[in-house]
């Protein structure tokens, strides 16, 4: 009986235990899945943890830029307002001087007065000035309250106005800075300013100093917050009871009588005339989003100012220049591979296979040696005082005096990579002619060919697979490279790669550097994909 | 490649200028590596070939660039670190990548394709990109600098050489040995230490030996990832590279010269051992 015929008879056929068999099969399938997976899971997640999640912090960083929005929150907000034009009005200044007076605190002034500065130069020195001026900002307010009652010296009096009544009792016995400040909501309401400004006066006190803020009198600024708070004409008495209320009416008396000053004068006259200038609020407002595109235009030499995009002045374009030499180097290096690299495949993959295997080691060798070691031993052969040198000197080629500039400089780089990369070109190349039959050019010479044309119509065609392998392989290795440029690339010679560790490691700029990167990567990943097409990422032999 | 013996004129010329061609191709590659050999010994604090040495004054060699690598405090801690650091890199991607290179060598594996891409991915990305996105991520959790970091990066950057190499000698591998293994009472895990393991093992080991290499001679993300307490030789040579030329440099390369050489016979020995065992011609 065929097995047709019983399934028409008894059903569905069933494995051993009575199941029907599809299911079973289905069953076994999504199990041997499930082991294979499980089997993958462990290395999968430390490739992820180890390795695909820096790469995508550093895509992240390469748009992250939320330093203005949280050094300068209050003068981004206002900022909104501004037209540009001019400098921005009174109001922008003051919630600038507050924002500088807690950034100076917390010494983040600096960190984004260097931000800046990659935008805009001598926003750096600017910031370092104001943080210096700042805490002056509010001292004659300070002046006239304390003349109006000496309660405003005490910090007991803030305290009592700001603190909730709950971190009041929990702070009396407390040693050092105590349990996190926590604002009165009464406060909040009474004197919206001068509570936003006296409780990050609190927390730094806490956090930065580790005192009290109940034993310490508040800054100049925070006087400034009270005086615009109270000459604003809400009665902020009516939320408090107790002696609280005396005082605040009489300084709410007292506010209208008060000598002013105003933050935007202070600003221009005392600190720095630069603060006219509206390149640099400019500046801060194009900043001013959590994420930015700066660092990807400064990474092609374009700059984002208040006018919008433009390129960067001659003098300060750099990353086009170095990409291009970048690629134009990679291509000498692949194009060099090419040529060394395909007479030796060709000649290993014509020898017997002993002796091939023989002459393969001496490819295999500079496979295995350290970099370093190539990269030293370079450096050794192309000083001015090398063996290279020397021999030319001796064999009388040039005089002594016009010694060959081997080194530190382009020509050293393409050199020292050629070799260091050759093996790359060799290997896939080499497995590719392997596997071509000898017949064909035999054909084509009975057929009448001259053994160039034999070669070049009927050999080479066969060998450009292996040609593109190897060509992408070094393309992809040349264009990341960054010990060999260092060391034997002087300044002309370096790559996009060496800017990169520049930025990271002297100049600081991480997102210039991650941009940079980002853009490197896409190229590479780009090419990764066509090689995962021509060849196919399992077919990479090691040798 | 033998010439015909009616090779014209023309043609022999063109085949004795081919190989006079690929020698010095292969003097090439193989001169720059040898060169720094003989010049280790160098009696004088040059990169170049004394007058003496060319005479061959036995006074004009000497091992005091050898003798300086193993007394000197910043060498030696160099050295160290190296060897505490490679293989337990090479341990933790011989271990993960093997157990995933055999689930991944499994018929029916789900996205195989896109995992394989992520797997091989360290070895295509530039180092310089995977040093700095790990320098940034390091540091926000706090591992910029420390031992473990090293080692962890380092591993990553073995894994594609173990998944590649354990994958290719998988691909001969025979299934029916495990079944029949399973068939006469051993667990899955017996079966693969007593039937599969000793037959992919010399996969195993070469791709052990490239990770090894790969975080014996990495410098790039060292120099990042790690901080002064992980200083590495390669890093130490680059050092001395950019800074002060000492030719104690040499020697060290001599030394790791030689050390490849070890590798390299050892891998070429398990890849006919491999081939030979799964019934392929040596080749």
């Amino acid at each position: 009986m065929s097995s047709a015929d019983m399934q028409q008879t008894d059903g569905p056929m069933l494995a051993a235990d009575g199941t029907p068999l599809k299911k079973s099969l289905s069953r076994a399938l999504r199990a041997q899945k499930i082991r294979a997976l499980l089997l993958i899971a462990p290395l999968l997640l430390f490739i992820v943890i180890t390795f695909i999640a820096p790469i995508a912090d550093m895509l992240f960083r390469s748009v992250q830029n939320d330093i203005v929005s949280e050094t300068l929150p209050r003068t981004v907000v206002e900022l909104d307002r501004w037209e540009g034009g001019d400098a921005p009005d009174e109001q922008t200044f003051t919630a600038l001087a507050k924002d500088l007076a807690v950034a100076t605190e917390l010494k983040t002034h600096t960190r984004l007065g260097s931000r800046l500065n990659y935008e805009t130069t001598g926003v750096s020195s600017l910031f370092r000035k104001s943080g210096r001026k700042v805490d002056e900002v509010g001292e004659v307010y300070q002046d006239q309250f304390e003349d109006l009652n000496e309660a405003w010296e005490e910090p007991a009096t803030w305290v009592g106005l700001m603190a909730d009544p709950d971190w009041i009792s929990g702070q009396a016995n407390a040693e050092g800075a105590g349990s996190p400040f926590l604002i009165s909501p009464v406060a909040q309401q009474a004197l919206p300013e001068t509570a936003r400004m006296y409780s990050q006066f609190a927390t730094v006190i806490q956090t930065e100093d580790a005192d009290n803020p109940a034993q310490e009198k508040p800054w100049a600024i925070v006087y400034q917050a009270l005086y615009e708070d109270l000459s604003g004409g809400a009665d902020a008495a009516a939320f408090y009871d107790g002696d609280l209320v005396a005082l605040i009416t009489e300084a709410q008396g007292a506010v209208g009588g008060f000598e002013t000053q105003p933050v935007r004068e202070f600003f221009l006259d005392e600190i720095d005339e630069d603060w006219a200038d509206p390149q640099i609020w400019g500046t801060i407002e194009a900043f001013s989003s959590p994420y930015t595109a700066g660092y990807f235009l400064s990474a092609i030499d374009f700059q984002l100012t208040p006018d919008g995009v433009s390129l960067r002045p001659d003098d300060e374009r750099v990353y086009g220049t170095l990409f291009w030499r970048t690629f134009k180097m990679s291509m000498i290096i692949m194009v060099s591979c090419i040529l060394l690299g395909y007479p030796i495949s060709f000649l290993l993959s014509n020898l017997p296979l002993r002796t091939s295997n023989l002459l393969l080691i001496l490819v295999l060798l500079p496979f295995w040696t350290s970099l370093l070691v190539r990269t030293s031993a370079w450096k050794a052969l192309l000083q001015n005082e090398g063996v290279i040198n020397d021999l030319l000197v001796w064999s009388g080629l040039i005089s002594d005096a016009g010694r060959l500039a081997l080194i530190n400089n382009q020509t050293g780089t393409i050199i020292a990579m050629t070799h260091i990369l050759l093996p790359f070109m060799i290997l896939p190349l080499y497995s590719v002619m392997k596997t071509i039959p000898p017949y064909y050019v035999r054909a084509a010479k009975s057929l009448g060919a001259s053994n160039w044309t034999a070669f070049w119509r009927v050999y080479f065609p066969q060998s450009v697979p292996g040609i593109g392998a190897g060509c992408i392989l070094v393309f992809i290795l040349a264009i990341g490279y960054y010990i060999t440029p260092a060391i034997v690339g002087g300044t002309d010679g370096i790559f996009i790669s060496n800017r990169i560790a520049y930025h990271i490691s002297s100049s600081l700029n991480w997102g210039l550097a991650a941009a940079l990167g980002t853009i490197l990567l896409v190229v590479v990943l780009l090419l990764y994909y066509i090689y995962d097409r021509i060849v196919g990422i399992d077919n990479v032999s090691l040798g | 490649m033998e010439l015909p013996p009616y090779a014209t004129l023309g043609q022999k010329v063109w085949h004795y200028t081919f190989l006079v061609i690929c020698g010095l191709i292969f003097f090439f590659l193989i001169a720059p590596i040898l060169i720094i050999i003989p010049l280790s010994f160098n009696a004088e604090n040059f990169f170049t070939f004394t007058p003496g040495m060319l005479a061959l004054e036995a006074d004009a060699y000497s091992l005091k660039h050898y003798e300086d690598f193993f007394t000197n405090p910043s060498w030696q801690s160099a050295m160290w670190n190296s060897i505490k650091i490679a293989p337990v890199a090479t341990l933790l991607s011989v271990s993960l990548g093997t157990l995933a290179a055999v689930g991944l060598s499994q018929p029916h594996v789900p996205f195989r394709r896109a995992i394989m891409a992520i797997l091989i991915s360290p070895m295509i990305v530039p180092l310089i990109i995977s040093a700095a996105g790990m320098y940034f991520f390091y540091s926000r959790i706090g591992m910029q600098g420390t031992y473990w970091g090293v080692v962890l990066a380092h591993a990553a950057l073995g894994i594609p050489f173990v998944i590649i190499t354990v994958t290719a000698t998988l691909v001969g591998f025979d299934n029916s040995l495990t079944r029949a293994s399973a068939n006469l009472g051993a667990d899955p895990v017996r079966t693969f230490f007593k039937v599969q393991m000793p037959l992919i093992l010399p996969g195993v080991i070469s791709g052990g030996l490239f990770a090894f290499i790969t975080s014996f001679d990495e410098v790039v993300v060292v120099l990042f990832v790690g901080s002064a307490g992980q200083k590495t030789l390669p890093w130490q040579m680059f050092i001395g590279l950019r800074e002060q030329i000492s030719p104690t440099i040499l020697a060290v390369a001599t030394i790791l010269v030689v050390i490849s050489i070890g590798l390299l016979t050892t891998v070429e020995i398990l890849r006919r051992r491999s081939e030979r065992l799964r019934g392929m011609s040596p080749g």
